[in-house]
């Protein structure tokens, strides 16, 4: 049994000028162990289905699918009371901005308790211990110290590892990280997903991994899944997908890396625009 | 490293970031030499207030037959009895004065304390639900807004029946759409950061995410609009004190001393300066005490 499986995910939002269909029929699965690496440029719906997983969408979008089950249990079915429980302990994300990402008016150690609080039964002193072992597996140097200072003493990259240690906190089934070395620097980015894979390789739990970098794509992921203007454009695991792309959109974005480039201008997608409507002509009958 | 020694530890280094945290506090707001002095005065008024039997040299309620109307003491015909003189029925006016230092801290910490927290659970309401909820909310505070205040609280006071209580209640009423919008604006800006979507993430319900989450982040703006009102809500109290819609006779409270006062004016210029200076150095003070607090809160005025 899949741990995450989503079968004809729809999302659409009221607009003013009606309707709008952000995400189109698409489907993931997940097994435990595993890493899924979502990618597509901007608004391709990357983000939209990760929150609508997570039931964080604003009221004005509409949610259907065909299935939506976390472990075999149905999401869409769930109490919202249940619902909590399992997000946050089983399944836990971490964002883009790490240092919007933290409670401004708390001290880290404040904000790691808390989380353990709520999810575990773990005594005051146990859970001192915890957030300090847990502030250790996640590389924060002098953690006795660190407990205590406030998000806004800390380095992006630093807080991008509170975040991971308060998603990783109560042992979650399922990661989901949206883009989550975009807003930090290179070589910070690398120790950043450096953690996150040990992290999944240790504890065997599931990510599924949200970025726009192919590198990232490929550094971490088992499994991709090409997303473009909220409709999926092909899923293959990562081998196949760099050697073999089947779709001209996946071949276009894989041209569009500067390491790939030929001649003295970058190719990008809309290039290939011409090239996938041919495509789509074949495919309808 | 054992357990027991790394607790210590942490409890050492939290007790240290707090202090640091004071420390920081203290470094911005003395940095504003007025607001200083305005703590100064305002930590003597509340000793004053707070040690009044024992500082004011009569009781406030004792009228001195002989004595009506004596001038202060540096001036002919004073006594050395009553250092700023006595009013029309003979009360010594320094001993009112000092007594009518508590009604008017009492006043500014009921009204604001009253005000504060209707306004703060009222807006992050508001704020966090929006929609039809926010709505509401907001256009019954527009229209409490669109009074004048003091008329407002005249009619309430009237409707309520004259008297101290009454009056800080119906002041309370009016002050509080002003702590409703704050309220309502810091959550609004607070609501969508990608910290309390993580804290709903983590099972927070609306409860937790509203007082707990956003609520502290809102707070710096609204301490500085609470101080501001304290001087405001005094000024109110003395306002309807002096229109015979609060403290009634004989309470020395300030407005009130300044309507009893009315009629002497022109002979005896201490009964109505004295008591005016009074309101006037307070709300000076507190007010100062406001601005520094803006200084040292307000993020956007920081420059580290």
């Amino acid at each position: 049994m899949a741990l995450l499986e989503i079968r004809n995910l729809r999302v659409e939002f009221d607009t003013a000028a009606g309707p709008f269909r952000a995400l189109d029929g698409v489907d993931y699965t997940v097994e435990g162990g595993e890493v899924l690496a979502i990618v597509g440029e901007s608004g391709s719906g990357k983000s939209v289905a990760m929150l609508a997983v997570m039931g964080l969408l604003p009221e004005s979008a509409t949610v259907s699918a065909d299935l939506m089950a976390f472990e075999g249990i149905d999401l869409r079915t769930m109490p919202a009371a249940e619902r909590r429980k399992v997000i946050g302990k089983d399944i836990a994300m971490i964002f883009q901005e790490p240092i919007a990402s933290l409670n401004p008016c708390f001290t880290i150690g404040f904000q790691l308790d808390e989380v353990l609080k709520a999810h575990t039964s773990l005594s005051r002193k146990a859970r001192k211990d915890r957030v300090i072992e847990l502030l250790e597996s996640v590389g924060i140097p002098d953690p006795l110290r660190r407990v205590s200072a406030f998000p806004h003493q800390m380095s992006g990259g630093q807080c991008q590892r509170v975040m991971i240690a308060i998603a990783t906190a109560c042992e979650p089934k399922l990661l989901i990280a949206d883009e989550p070395t975009t807003a930090l620097d290179v070589t910070i980015q690398k120790q950043i997903l450096d953690l996150l894979t040990d992290m999944q390789r240790d504890t065997g739990m599931g990510l599924i991994m949200i970025t726009h970098d192919m590198g990232v794509v490929a550094e971490t992921a088992d499994r991709v899944v090409v997303q473009y203007k909220g409709k999926q454009m092909e899923t293959a695991d990562v081998l196949t997908l760099f050697e073999n792309p089947s779709h001209p959109y996946t071949k276009a974005l894989l041209s569009a890396l500067p390491e790939n480039a030929t001649g003295d201008r970058l190719p990008t997608v809309a290039d290939y625009e011409a090239m996938m409507q041919a495509d789509v002509r074949e495919v309808q009958p | 490293m054992n357990n027991p020694d790394r607790s210590a530890v942490v409890l050492a280094e939290s007790r240290n970031a707090t202090r640091k945290m004071l420390a920081e506090f203290w470094f911005y707001f003395s940095q504003n030499r007025g607001a200083v002095a305005g703590l100064f005065v305002f930590i003597v008024l509340v000793i004053v207030a707070l040690a009044a039997p024992l500082v004011a040299p009569h009781d406030p309620d004792v009228q001195y037959r002989d004595f009506f109307l004596t001038p202060p003491v540096w001036q002919e015909g004073g006594n050395s009895m009553f250092l700023l003189g006595t009013d029309a029925v003979g009360r010594d006016m320094l001993s009112r004065l000092i007594f009518g230092a508590r009604f008017s801290l009492f006043i500014g910490l009921v009204v604001v304390g009253i005000a504060l927290t209707g306004g703060i659970v009222i807006g992050v309401v508001a704020g966090y639900f929006r929609g039809w909820v926010d709505t509401v909310i907001m256009r019954v505070m527009d229209v409490i807004l669109a009074f004048p205040s003091l008329l407002l609280a005249l009619v309430l006071v009237a409707v309520l029946g004259p008297g101290l209580m009454n009056a800080m209640i119906a002041i309370a009423i009016v002050l509080q759409p002003h702590f409703v919008r704050l309220t309502r604006a810091a959550v609004l800006t607070e609501r969508t950061r990608d910290y309390v979507v993580a804290a709903r993430l983590a099972g927070a319900g609306n409860t937790r995410l509203m007082f707990k989450t956003i609520l502290p982040n809102c707070l710096a703006p609204l301490i500085v609009q609470g101080t501001l009102s304290f001087s405001n809500a005094i000024l109110d109290a003395a306002a309807l004190g002096f229109l015979g819609m609060g403290a009634q006779p004989p309470t020395p409270e300030w407005g009130t001393m300044l309507a009893e006062a009315r009629e002497f004016i022109l002979r005896a210029w201490w009964v109505v300066t004295f008591p005016g200076l009074a309101i006037l150095i307070t709300v000076l003070a507190i007010n100062l005490v406001g601005d520094g607090l803006r200084d040292a809160l307000d993020p956007k005025l920081k420059r580290s």
